[in-house]
């Protein structure tokens, strides 16, 4: 894609695809309430920068492997949101049939290898999609996206060394938002840079404002052209947080109000349509239509959701193996 | 027919190789794969005639090797990990399970993993509890991997080159003991698949049927073959692929029997054997029975070390043919 200020056109896919996963977000909860939606959600309000300047550095061929909190990630590279409000309904349409729900959601047609609901599941799948293109010569990069809960999982450690001691188009991207579901960054680590984990593996990490939309993409763009230039992965670690609750159960006991305030206030949203504003990109009216514009799609998909069959039992047993054919 | 006698190290890189030969994407990862050969020297010359590409050497990492394979099989290669002891799948156990089991289904049949987990297992070697177990029913019980456990190198053969064709993935366990012995049958040359989900009549007879997995089916032959002198038929099966299970040939030959008697190495609680019993005692043959199902396990404990500790803790040739011969005796 490119910069999110090098072409209005540029801002506005930026500013769009912010929307559109905060309101999507929104919906969710709100059919969540409702009584619509079954199971649970994990949901990434206030996170929206990091997925979508990360993704605004990659090339549709390019792949990513996602987290339970996934939604943002699907969407920033290009999953369509009727299919995802219909898998989160348990709808036949939905990515999955309904089989797989909030934490499963994949997309073949934009690289898109899979949400996953084991924290750093897909860290050393990224890798070996990285591997897969270095030996297939594809020039595509794989990145993982995981939350900092992830980098004490073993899963870490392993795809992280495999990755830079076989300089694999990789990026490992990190949205530091504080809390492995309760535990703080501060009692999980006796670090207080999570980039310096990068060393450990002979490879850059780097920090980055994870509410900057724009900071975000100008170190992914690095880390790509990077991976692309066969000199292997880049620890990125985006500092952001998460406004509502780890899941839906959260009574947020570990954090204070005066926290989650002062996060709001950092909404990466504002923040980027300033600084579209100051570079001429976009006009305030523009802005407001571009949030229409992510409102209507998402009432579209939610409509067309609700409106599409229910996903059905039958064919299930058949579903488990991908069929043999001579 | 050709009079090849190969050991089921040297058939098993027959198969790896064909693969290789035949498509590109095939690829083979693990520890030790590389110069040294393999640890059970399966790889052997492998690393030389195809290069360090494409059999790759890793760190001791069986959580990212296997993760790093499901990565790859997802994005167009065809896998083949090997795991040092399968013992060391315990390492590897969520890309196994929550990851390449599930990713076909779960995501609603986008993506698939054709990738082949090979590792050795079974007892017999004095490597004691961490290097010796059966663990083929923590894979049978788990919903979309298929799981292959050959007794002979024609069959290994035939099957891992099925295996590596299949889109799903497939835990193909190697009992470490056949490695370096012939079979009795001969490997045939070129590419012939043996399509997995096939039970195999290994020797037919009229008196009693034996199921029996891996090694076991070896001695459960020898004691077919002793048994036939003294007048005692017995039709031997090998499932080979022990998920997905072919019955038919089990239901089909207790109805001649009348008895059935079941052979593994593993432990007998919760054991893959427990399943052929299962359901045998729910299908419309069961009826046809005679006698009790016998059942011959290894006894529910860690492997013990010392050689006459860890022969006691797994069923041997003495204990099948007493078995056989006691159902066959006794019930009439």
């Amino acid at each position: 894609m490119g910069h999110p200020l090098s072409s209005p056109e540029h801002a506005r896919h930026a500013l769009l695809y912010m929307w559109r996963i905060r309101k999507f977000e929104e919906a969710v909860e709100d059919l969540f309430g409702r009584g619509m939606m079954h199971g649970t959600m994990h949901l990434s309000i206030g996170q929206e920068a990091a997925p979508t300047g990360m993704c605004m550095a990659l090339t549709l061929q390019d792949q990513i492997t996602s987290t339970h909190r996934g939604h943002g990630h699907c969407i920033a590279k290009g999953a369509d949101l009727t299919r995802m409000i219909a898998e989160l309904l348990g709808k036949k349409i939905g990515y999955c049939g309904g089989r797989g729900g909030s934490m499963h959601i994949a997309d073949v047609e934009t690289g898109n290898l899979g949400a996953n609901g084991v924290v750093g599941g897909g860290i050393p799948i990224a890798a070996g999609a990285a591997l897969a293109s270095k030996m297939m010569k594809r020039g595509t990069v794989a990145v993982s996206f995981f939350g900092d809960g992830a980098m004490n999982e073993g899963a870490f450690h392993e795809a992280a060394n495999l990755a830079a001691i076989w300089k694999l188009p990789m990026i490992l991207f990190c949205e530091n938002n504080g809390y492995g579901m309760s535990s703080s960054t501060a009692k999980a680590f006796a670090i207080d840079d999570l980039a310096d984990r990068g060393k450990g593996y002979g490879i850059p990490g780097v920090n980055v404002d994870g509410n900057d939309v724009v900071a975000v993409y100008e170190v992914a763009q690095a880390a790509v052209d990077r991976a692309k230039a066969g000199e292997g992965p880049t620890l990125i670690i985006a500092e952001t947080y998460r406004w509502k609750g780890h899941s839906r159960s959260d009574k947020n006991l570990y954090r204070t109000k005066e926290e989650i305030e002062e996060w709001r206030t950092k909404d990466p949203i504002p923040k980027f349509i300033a600084r579209a504003i100051e570079a001429k990109l976009l006009t305030q009216e523009q802005c407001d239509a571009i949030q229409n514009d992510a409102i209507e799609a998402i009432k579209a998909a939610v409509n067309e959701s609700v409106k599409a069959e229910a996903a059905e039992p039958s064919g299930l047993l058949d579903a488990v193996f991908k069929a043999v054919t001579a | 027919m050709s009079d090849r006698m190969l050991t089921m190290a040297e058939a098993v890189r027959e198969a790896m190789s064909i693969a290789f030969d035949e498509r590109p994407e095939v690829f083979l990862l693990g520890e030790d794969v590389g110069i040294y050969g393999g640890a059970f020297g399966v790889s052997g010359d492998m690393y030389h005639r195809y290069g360090a590409e494409r059999v790759l050497d890793t760190p001791i990492a069986e959580l990212g090797i296997v993760g790093a394979a499901v990565g790859a099989a997802l994005s167009g290669m065809r896998p083949i990990v090997e795991i040092q002891f399968s013992d060391f799948t315990a390492q590897a156990m969520d890309q196994i399970a929550n990851q390449a089991a599930k990713i076909h289904f779960m995501l609603g049949g986008a993506l698939h993993v054709p990738m082949v987990l090979r590792t050795p297992q079974g007892s017999g070697t004095g490597a004691a509890a961490q290097h010796s177990q059966n663990l083929e029913p923590w894979f049978a019980s788990v919903p979309g991997l298929k799981v292959v456990v050959p007794s002979n190198p024609a069959d290994a053969k035939g099957l891992l080159l099925a295996a590596i064709d299949d889109p799903n993935p497939v835990i193909f366990l190697e009992h470490k003991l056949l490695y370096k012995i012939p079979g009795r049958d001969p490997v045939p040359e070129g590419a012939t698949r043996i399509p997995l989900g096939v039970s195999k009549v290994v020797r037919e007879g009229k008196d009693l049927t034996i199921v029996a997995t891996g090694i076991m089916v070896n001695k459960s032959y020898e004691v077919a073959e002793k048994l036939a002198a003294e007048g005692i038929s017995i039709t031997l099966i090998d499932p080979r692929t022990i998920s997905p299970l072919d019955m038919q040939p089990v239901f089909e030959s207790v109805e001649k029997t009348g008895r059935l008697l079941v052979v593994q190495e593993g432990p007998a609680q919760a054991g893959f054997i427990n399943e052929v019993i299962a359901q045998m005692a729910g299908s419309s043959s069961f009826g046809s029975l005679i006698a009790p199902i016998k059942r011959l396990a290894g006894m529910n404990i860690p492997i013990p070390y010392a050689p006459q500790l860890e022969k006691a803790a797994v069923p041997q040739i003495e204990d099948i043919e007493s078995a056989a011969r006691e159902i066959v005796k006794n019930w009439r």
